[in-house]
């Protein structure tokens, strides 16, 4: 539908109200077809080294050592296309995508979208950094090896813990090895499968429930009481001779620091269980809590959230676990060590739980984290916290004064990171939801919100996560589209849930098929088959 | 300066005038009201154990760099290690596009604002899907060890058995990713991983010895192909034949950069495949180069079902002629169901999907022939120069597509002698695999791709011949 000159007037004298912070935006818009609908029979995007006349005539023809029967029979129907059109094709897809770099990223809440120095890039694509081979002799990769023991040593010394593995290749894939060094532990002291038993709460990551399953563990959820916090007496009372551990958040979700968290501890160590805890998020606290003064077993941080790597489209990733002495024997192989003035890959650890990862993880996102705390320094982090918290609470006052936004629990408590909102009034006073305000933002060149993971506890939630990189003029923005927003549905609810409007597409149809094996379609080969009724 | 705060770039709200401004909105004096929320007991006061910030962003780039510089790269000497972590040349045009500032910062985004990642990702999941003749492709995760974990937890609840048959040619590493996965054996969930013997002539799967081991508590018979030996198993049909004969399903681990001369696991009638997209367009920084797939033949819809990674599906819009796309079956993962998930996903490696979606799609089909064959003969090449040298031999089926097994039983010295005289050259060896193999005595693992021209083979041959003069 075509904007009258009028409406234009209209709409522009919304957003430029109460001191014109909201913009006039419009996503990149290429209609662009898929790659494979571009290709030209006989185009190439790029020439393969040939062997040369000497090989040839040394060895003869490659399709000589190819056994009998496994010489493909049909090429591969992949795109045919020049350079120049597919890099323009992917450049154009880049344009539409909403990255934190041009946008906000103040929506992806329980995510720290913070800003990535471009310094570390040059860093990890330097060929000193990129072009490194996992089994070269660890003589030629000392410096990488400085780093990588360096940034361990920091991060101990933020979380107060004893060691560390960096080979995780993610935050679920660290909290996954926690449950595989528990299990280490307890098979250790002979209390397999007598304990096999994993605690959490509703309000941490699905990660800390699901991969105690993939351990082979039963898990127990726990959830919150009437504040907020994980019920301290159902939690008492999920704790028996069967209980491996806990691996719990906090703050959690909902931004509320748990000021028990060290009574819950207790609980667990009383019945000589373990406990750890998710700080994917330790962004609040950094240099003011330490998970080994509540007297947590382990943790883990994310590198790509609280350490400035960048998440890259979902990776890749760096997962360090942390953990106590007592734990230290069981961490996967190899672990960086330091003699003299040496750095050494130590393999030799028969107790150890064998491999999370494949050679060394991605170290690329070790890199980068050692040079953001190396930029920031002891007091830096400690302003990272104190700024990450000011935002959030500046944030939260902005919020709660737009009609619709509540925050549940833990009233005339101030939260530290994040908060978990709901527009439950919203909806029910308009019929507009989360997901219709999520789609609306994106109008504005504010990156879609984050709402909860599943389920929701809280009802239509929302999480923002304000963190240090954002200025007051952020802040400002992102509480006023929601107060856009919620005048829009108070207003004229269905243009709302009509969103989005500034966007590359249309409204996505036949959703139905991402349930429908005869209509879901993974690959484009698929899709000409169920969809198109082609070969 | 000394009584001049400091603002740091990256903190925008640092500046105290802004700080106060919001403190005052708050009506706070300061943030240390806020920290209130942690009791005093759990208030860390000390100082955090770290060297003072290093603010100049010149002064923290030379600091960094004068580590990294300590590093021997690949691109300083010649690298002939492989062993799961390649060295294919990296066309520029992909680097161009992941170091895409929207690309490299973006998140989990919406189906719309992030639109153009979701279909990258689908031409990643469609492109993939070529090369393997597969209908199903997931969006990767960590890497090929990890993957073969999951597609063996995959098969077990497909078929309801606990047992899987391995190839003990498998990697050594990706099996110890896979048993940490399948865990021990006190726990009543262990997925028990036996081994099917090799032809010690050629390095084959031994059918017989598959037969005998074969059973109806099989729920999967896995090999790889090229195998991390090197050697191309030529035995895949009759591999999947037996495994469904048995009720079994046939999980085939590869390397995609061989489909252009190779026969794709969907062809061979293969039920699961999966492997590693780090030779399509990603360096190896140092193994984080790696990401591993699943992909499955989608006729019967419990592998999607099943499969514990992401996948999306392609839609249209409201509009003609505009695509979407959106994850479907989101409700069995761990993101949709917590611990009912079909094990878990995380933040993975998507970035790396992108840099493989351009990669196949400026190679395409020429120049995936092309580069098969080219590393064929390449490395043909290499092993022949090197068998010409007294004292070392080549092992296993002379039919290798860019690895193979060097042996120098022959000569008397033993390969990590060898390898340190080559890195005294400037050249790292083959991978050492006398402790993981040891019936192939003292024997290293090299890997020859396109990126080795001929002169970098004659030197690596010089070189030897000299180190075992």
């Amino acid at each position: 539908m075509t904007e009258t000159p009028a409406q234009k007037v209209a709409r522009l004298a919304r957003l430029r109200r109460d001191g014109g912070v909201l913009r006039d935006y419009h996503a990149a818009k290429w209609n662009e077809p898929l790659i494979m609908e571009q290709s030209v029979p006989g185009e190439r995007g790029v020439v393969v080294p040939a062997p040369e006349p000497a090989v040839e005539a040394a060895v003869g023809k490659a399709a000589d050592y190819i056994p009998k029967g496994m010489a493909r029979a049909a090429a591969p129907d992949l795109p045919e296309l020049s350079q120049h059109q597919t890099l323009r094709h992917y450049l154009r897809l880049s344009q539409m995508v909403l990255g934190m770099d041009l946008g906000s990223d103040i929506s992806e809440g329980t995510c720290t979208m913070k800003y990535s120095p471009k310094m570390h890039e040059e860093l990890i694509r330097n060929h000193k950094a990129a072009d490194l081979h996992p089994l070269q002799d660890e003589s030629t990769m000392q410096g990488l090896l400085q780093i990588v023991y360096d940034c361990g040593e920091y991060l101990k010394s933020i979380s107060g813990m004893d060691a560390i593995t960096l080979q995780p290749g993610g935050g679920s894939h660290a909290v996954y090895t926690n449950a595989c060094v528990m299990r280490a532990y307890f098979a250790d002291k002979g209390e397999l499968p007598r304990r096999n038993e994993m605690i959490t709460t509703i309000f941490s990551h699905p990660c800390d429930a699901a991969t105690p399953v993939v351990a082979g563990f039963k898990v127990i959820t726990v959830m919150p009481d009437e504040n907020g916090y994980p019920d301290l007496e159902a939690f008492k009372a999920a704790v028996s001779e069967k209980t491996v551990g806990c691996m719990i958040t906090n703050p959690e979700d909902t931004g509320i620091y748990n000021p028990q968290i060290d009574k819950y501890v207790e609980v667990l160590h009383d019945a000589g269980a373990l406990a750890f805890t998710d700080q994917a998020n330790a962004n609040g606290i950094l240099g003011y809590a330490r998970a080994r003064d509540a007297g947590f077993d382990a943790c883990h941080f994310n590198l790509h959230k609280t350490f400035s790597s960048p998440h890259g489209c979902e990776g890749p990733a760096t997962g360090a676990y942390l953990c106590t002495d007592e734990l230290a024997r069981f961490l996967p192989v190899p672990l960086v060590t330091k003699v003299g003035d040496r750095y050494h890959l130590a393999y030799d650890r028969p107790d150890s739980i064998g491999r999370v990862r494949g050679f060394l993880g991605n170290w690329m996102g070790v890199i980068r984290a050692y040079a953001w705390i190396r930029s920031m320094g002891p007091e830096g982090l400690k302003e990272v916290a104190e700024i990450s918290v000011l935002n959030n609470n500046y944030l939260d006052n902005l919020l709660l004064a737009v009609k619709g936004v509540s925050r549940p629990y833990a009233e005339g408590h101030r939260r530290l990171d994040q908060v978990r909102y709901s527009l439950a009034q919203l909806k029910e006073d308009t019929g507009v939801g989360t997901e219709a305000v999520r789609d609306r933002m994106v109008d504005f060149g504010i990156q879609s919100m984050w709402m909860s993971h599943h389920p929701w506890v809280v009802p239509e939630p929302f999480t923002p996560e304000p963190c240090e990189t954002y200025s007051k003029a952020d802040l400002d923005e992102w509480a006023a589209v929601i107060k856009l927003a919620s005048d829009e549905a108070y207003a004229d609810p269905a243009f709302v849930n009509d969103s989005p409007h500034a966007q590359p597409i249309d409204k996505m149809k036949r959703l139905e098929s991402l349930e429908d094996p005869d209509q879901w379609a993974f690959t484009w080969r698929a899709y000409k088959r169920k969809v198109l009724g082609k070969a | 300066m000394a009584d001049k705060p400091f603002i740091h770039p990256y903190i925008p709200n640092s500046v105290p005038a802004t700080k106060r401004a919001m403190l005052d909105e708050l009506g706070l004096g300061s943030v240390e009201e806020i920290y209130a929320e942690i009791p005093d007991r759990l208030r860390f006061r000390g100082t955090l154990d770290i060297p003072p910030a290093i603010v100049a962003e010149r002064d923290l780039e030379r600091h960094c760099m004068d580590l990294l510089n300590r590093n021997t790269s690949s691109e300083d000497g010649l690298n002939f290690c492989g062993a799961g972590c390649w060295q294919h040349y990296v066309p520029a045009v992909v680097d161009e596009v992941i170091n895409r500032a929207e690309f490299v910062s973006a998140y989990c985004g919406g189906d719309y604002s992030d639109l153009g990642k979701y279909i990258a990702r689908f031409e990643f999941n469609s492109q993939l899907g070529e090369l393997l003749d597969l209908d199903g492709v997931a969006n990767p995760i960590y890497d090929w060890g990890d993957v073969c974990g999951r597609a063996f937890r995959m098969a077990s609840r497909l078929t309801g058995r606990r047992r899987v048959l391995v190839t003990d040619t498998m990697s050594p590493m990706r099996l110890a990713e896979a048993r940490t996965l399948c865990q021990p054996e006190v726990m009543p969930t262990h997925v028990k991983i036996d081994f099917v013997g090799h032809d010690p002539a050629t390095g084959r799967m031994d059918l017989a010895d598959l037969g005998r081991k074969l059973g109806d508590d099989v729920a999967a018979v896995y090999w790889e192909n090229p195998g991390y030996l090197g050697f191309i198993e030529d035995q895949g049909a009759e591999i999947v034949r037996l495994a469904h004969a048995a009720g079994a399903l046939a999980v085939n681990g590869v390397d995609p950069i061989t489909l252009g001369v190779l026969t794709p696991p969907g062809s061979l009638g293969v039920d699961i495949a999966c492997g590693d997209i780090q030779p399509l367009g990603m360096h190896m920084h140092a193994g984080g180069g790696c990401s591993g797939f699943i992909a499955f033949d989608d006729a019967d819809p419990r592998y999607a079902q099943e499969c514990p990674l992401e996948l999306y599906s392609l839609l249209e819009t409201e509009t003609p002629g505009e695509y979407a796309v959106a994850e479907a079956l989101p409700d069995r993962t761990s993101y949709g169901a917590r611990d009912q998930g079909k094990d878990w996903v995380g933040t993975a490696s998507g970035l790396w999907t992108i840099a493989a979606a351009v990669y196949m799609s400026v190679m395409g089909p020429q120049g995936f022939k092309e580069i098969g064959e080219t590393c064929i003969a390449r490395s043909h090449y290499a092993a022949k120069l090197l068998a010409e040298i007294p004292g070392v031999t080549i092992r296993l089926s002379p039919a290798f597509f860019k690895e193979f097994v060097v042996n120098f039983d022959g000569s008397g010295r033993t390969t990590a002698a060898v390898n340190k005289a080559l890195l005294a050259k400037g050249i790292f060896g083959g991978k050492d695999i006398s402790t993981e193999f040891p019936g192939l005595g003292q024997s290293a693992l090299y890997c020859v791709t396109e990126f080795h021209g001929k002169e970098a083979i004659d030197t690596l041959a010089s070189a030897v011949t000299e180190v075992l003069a």
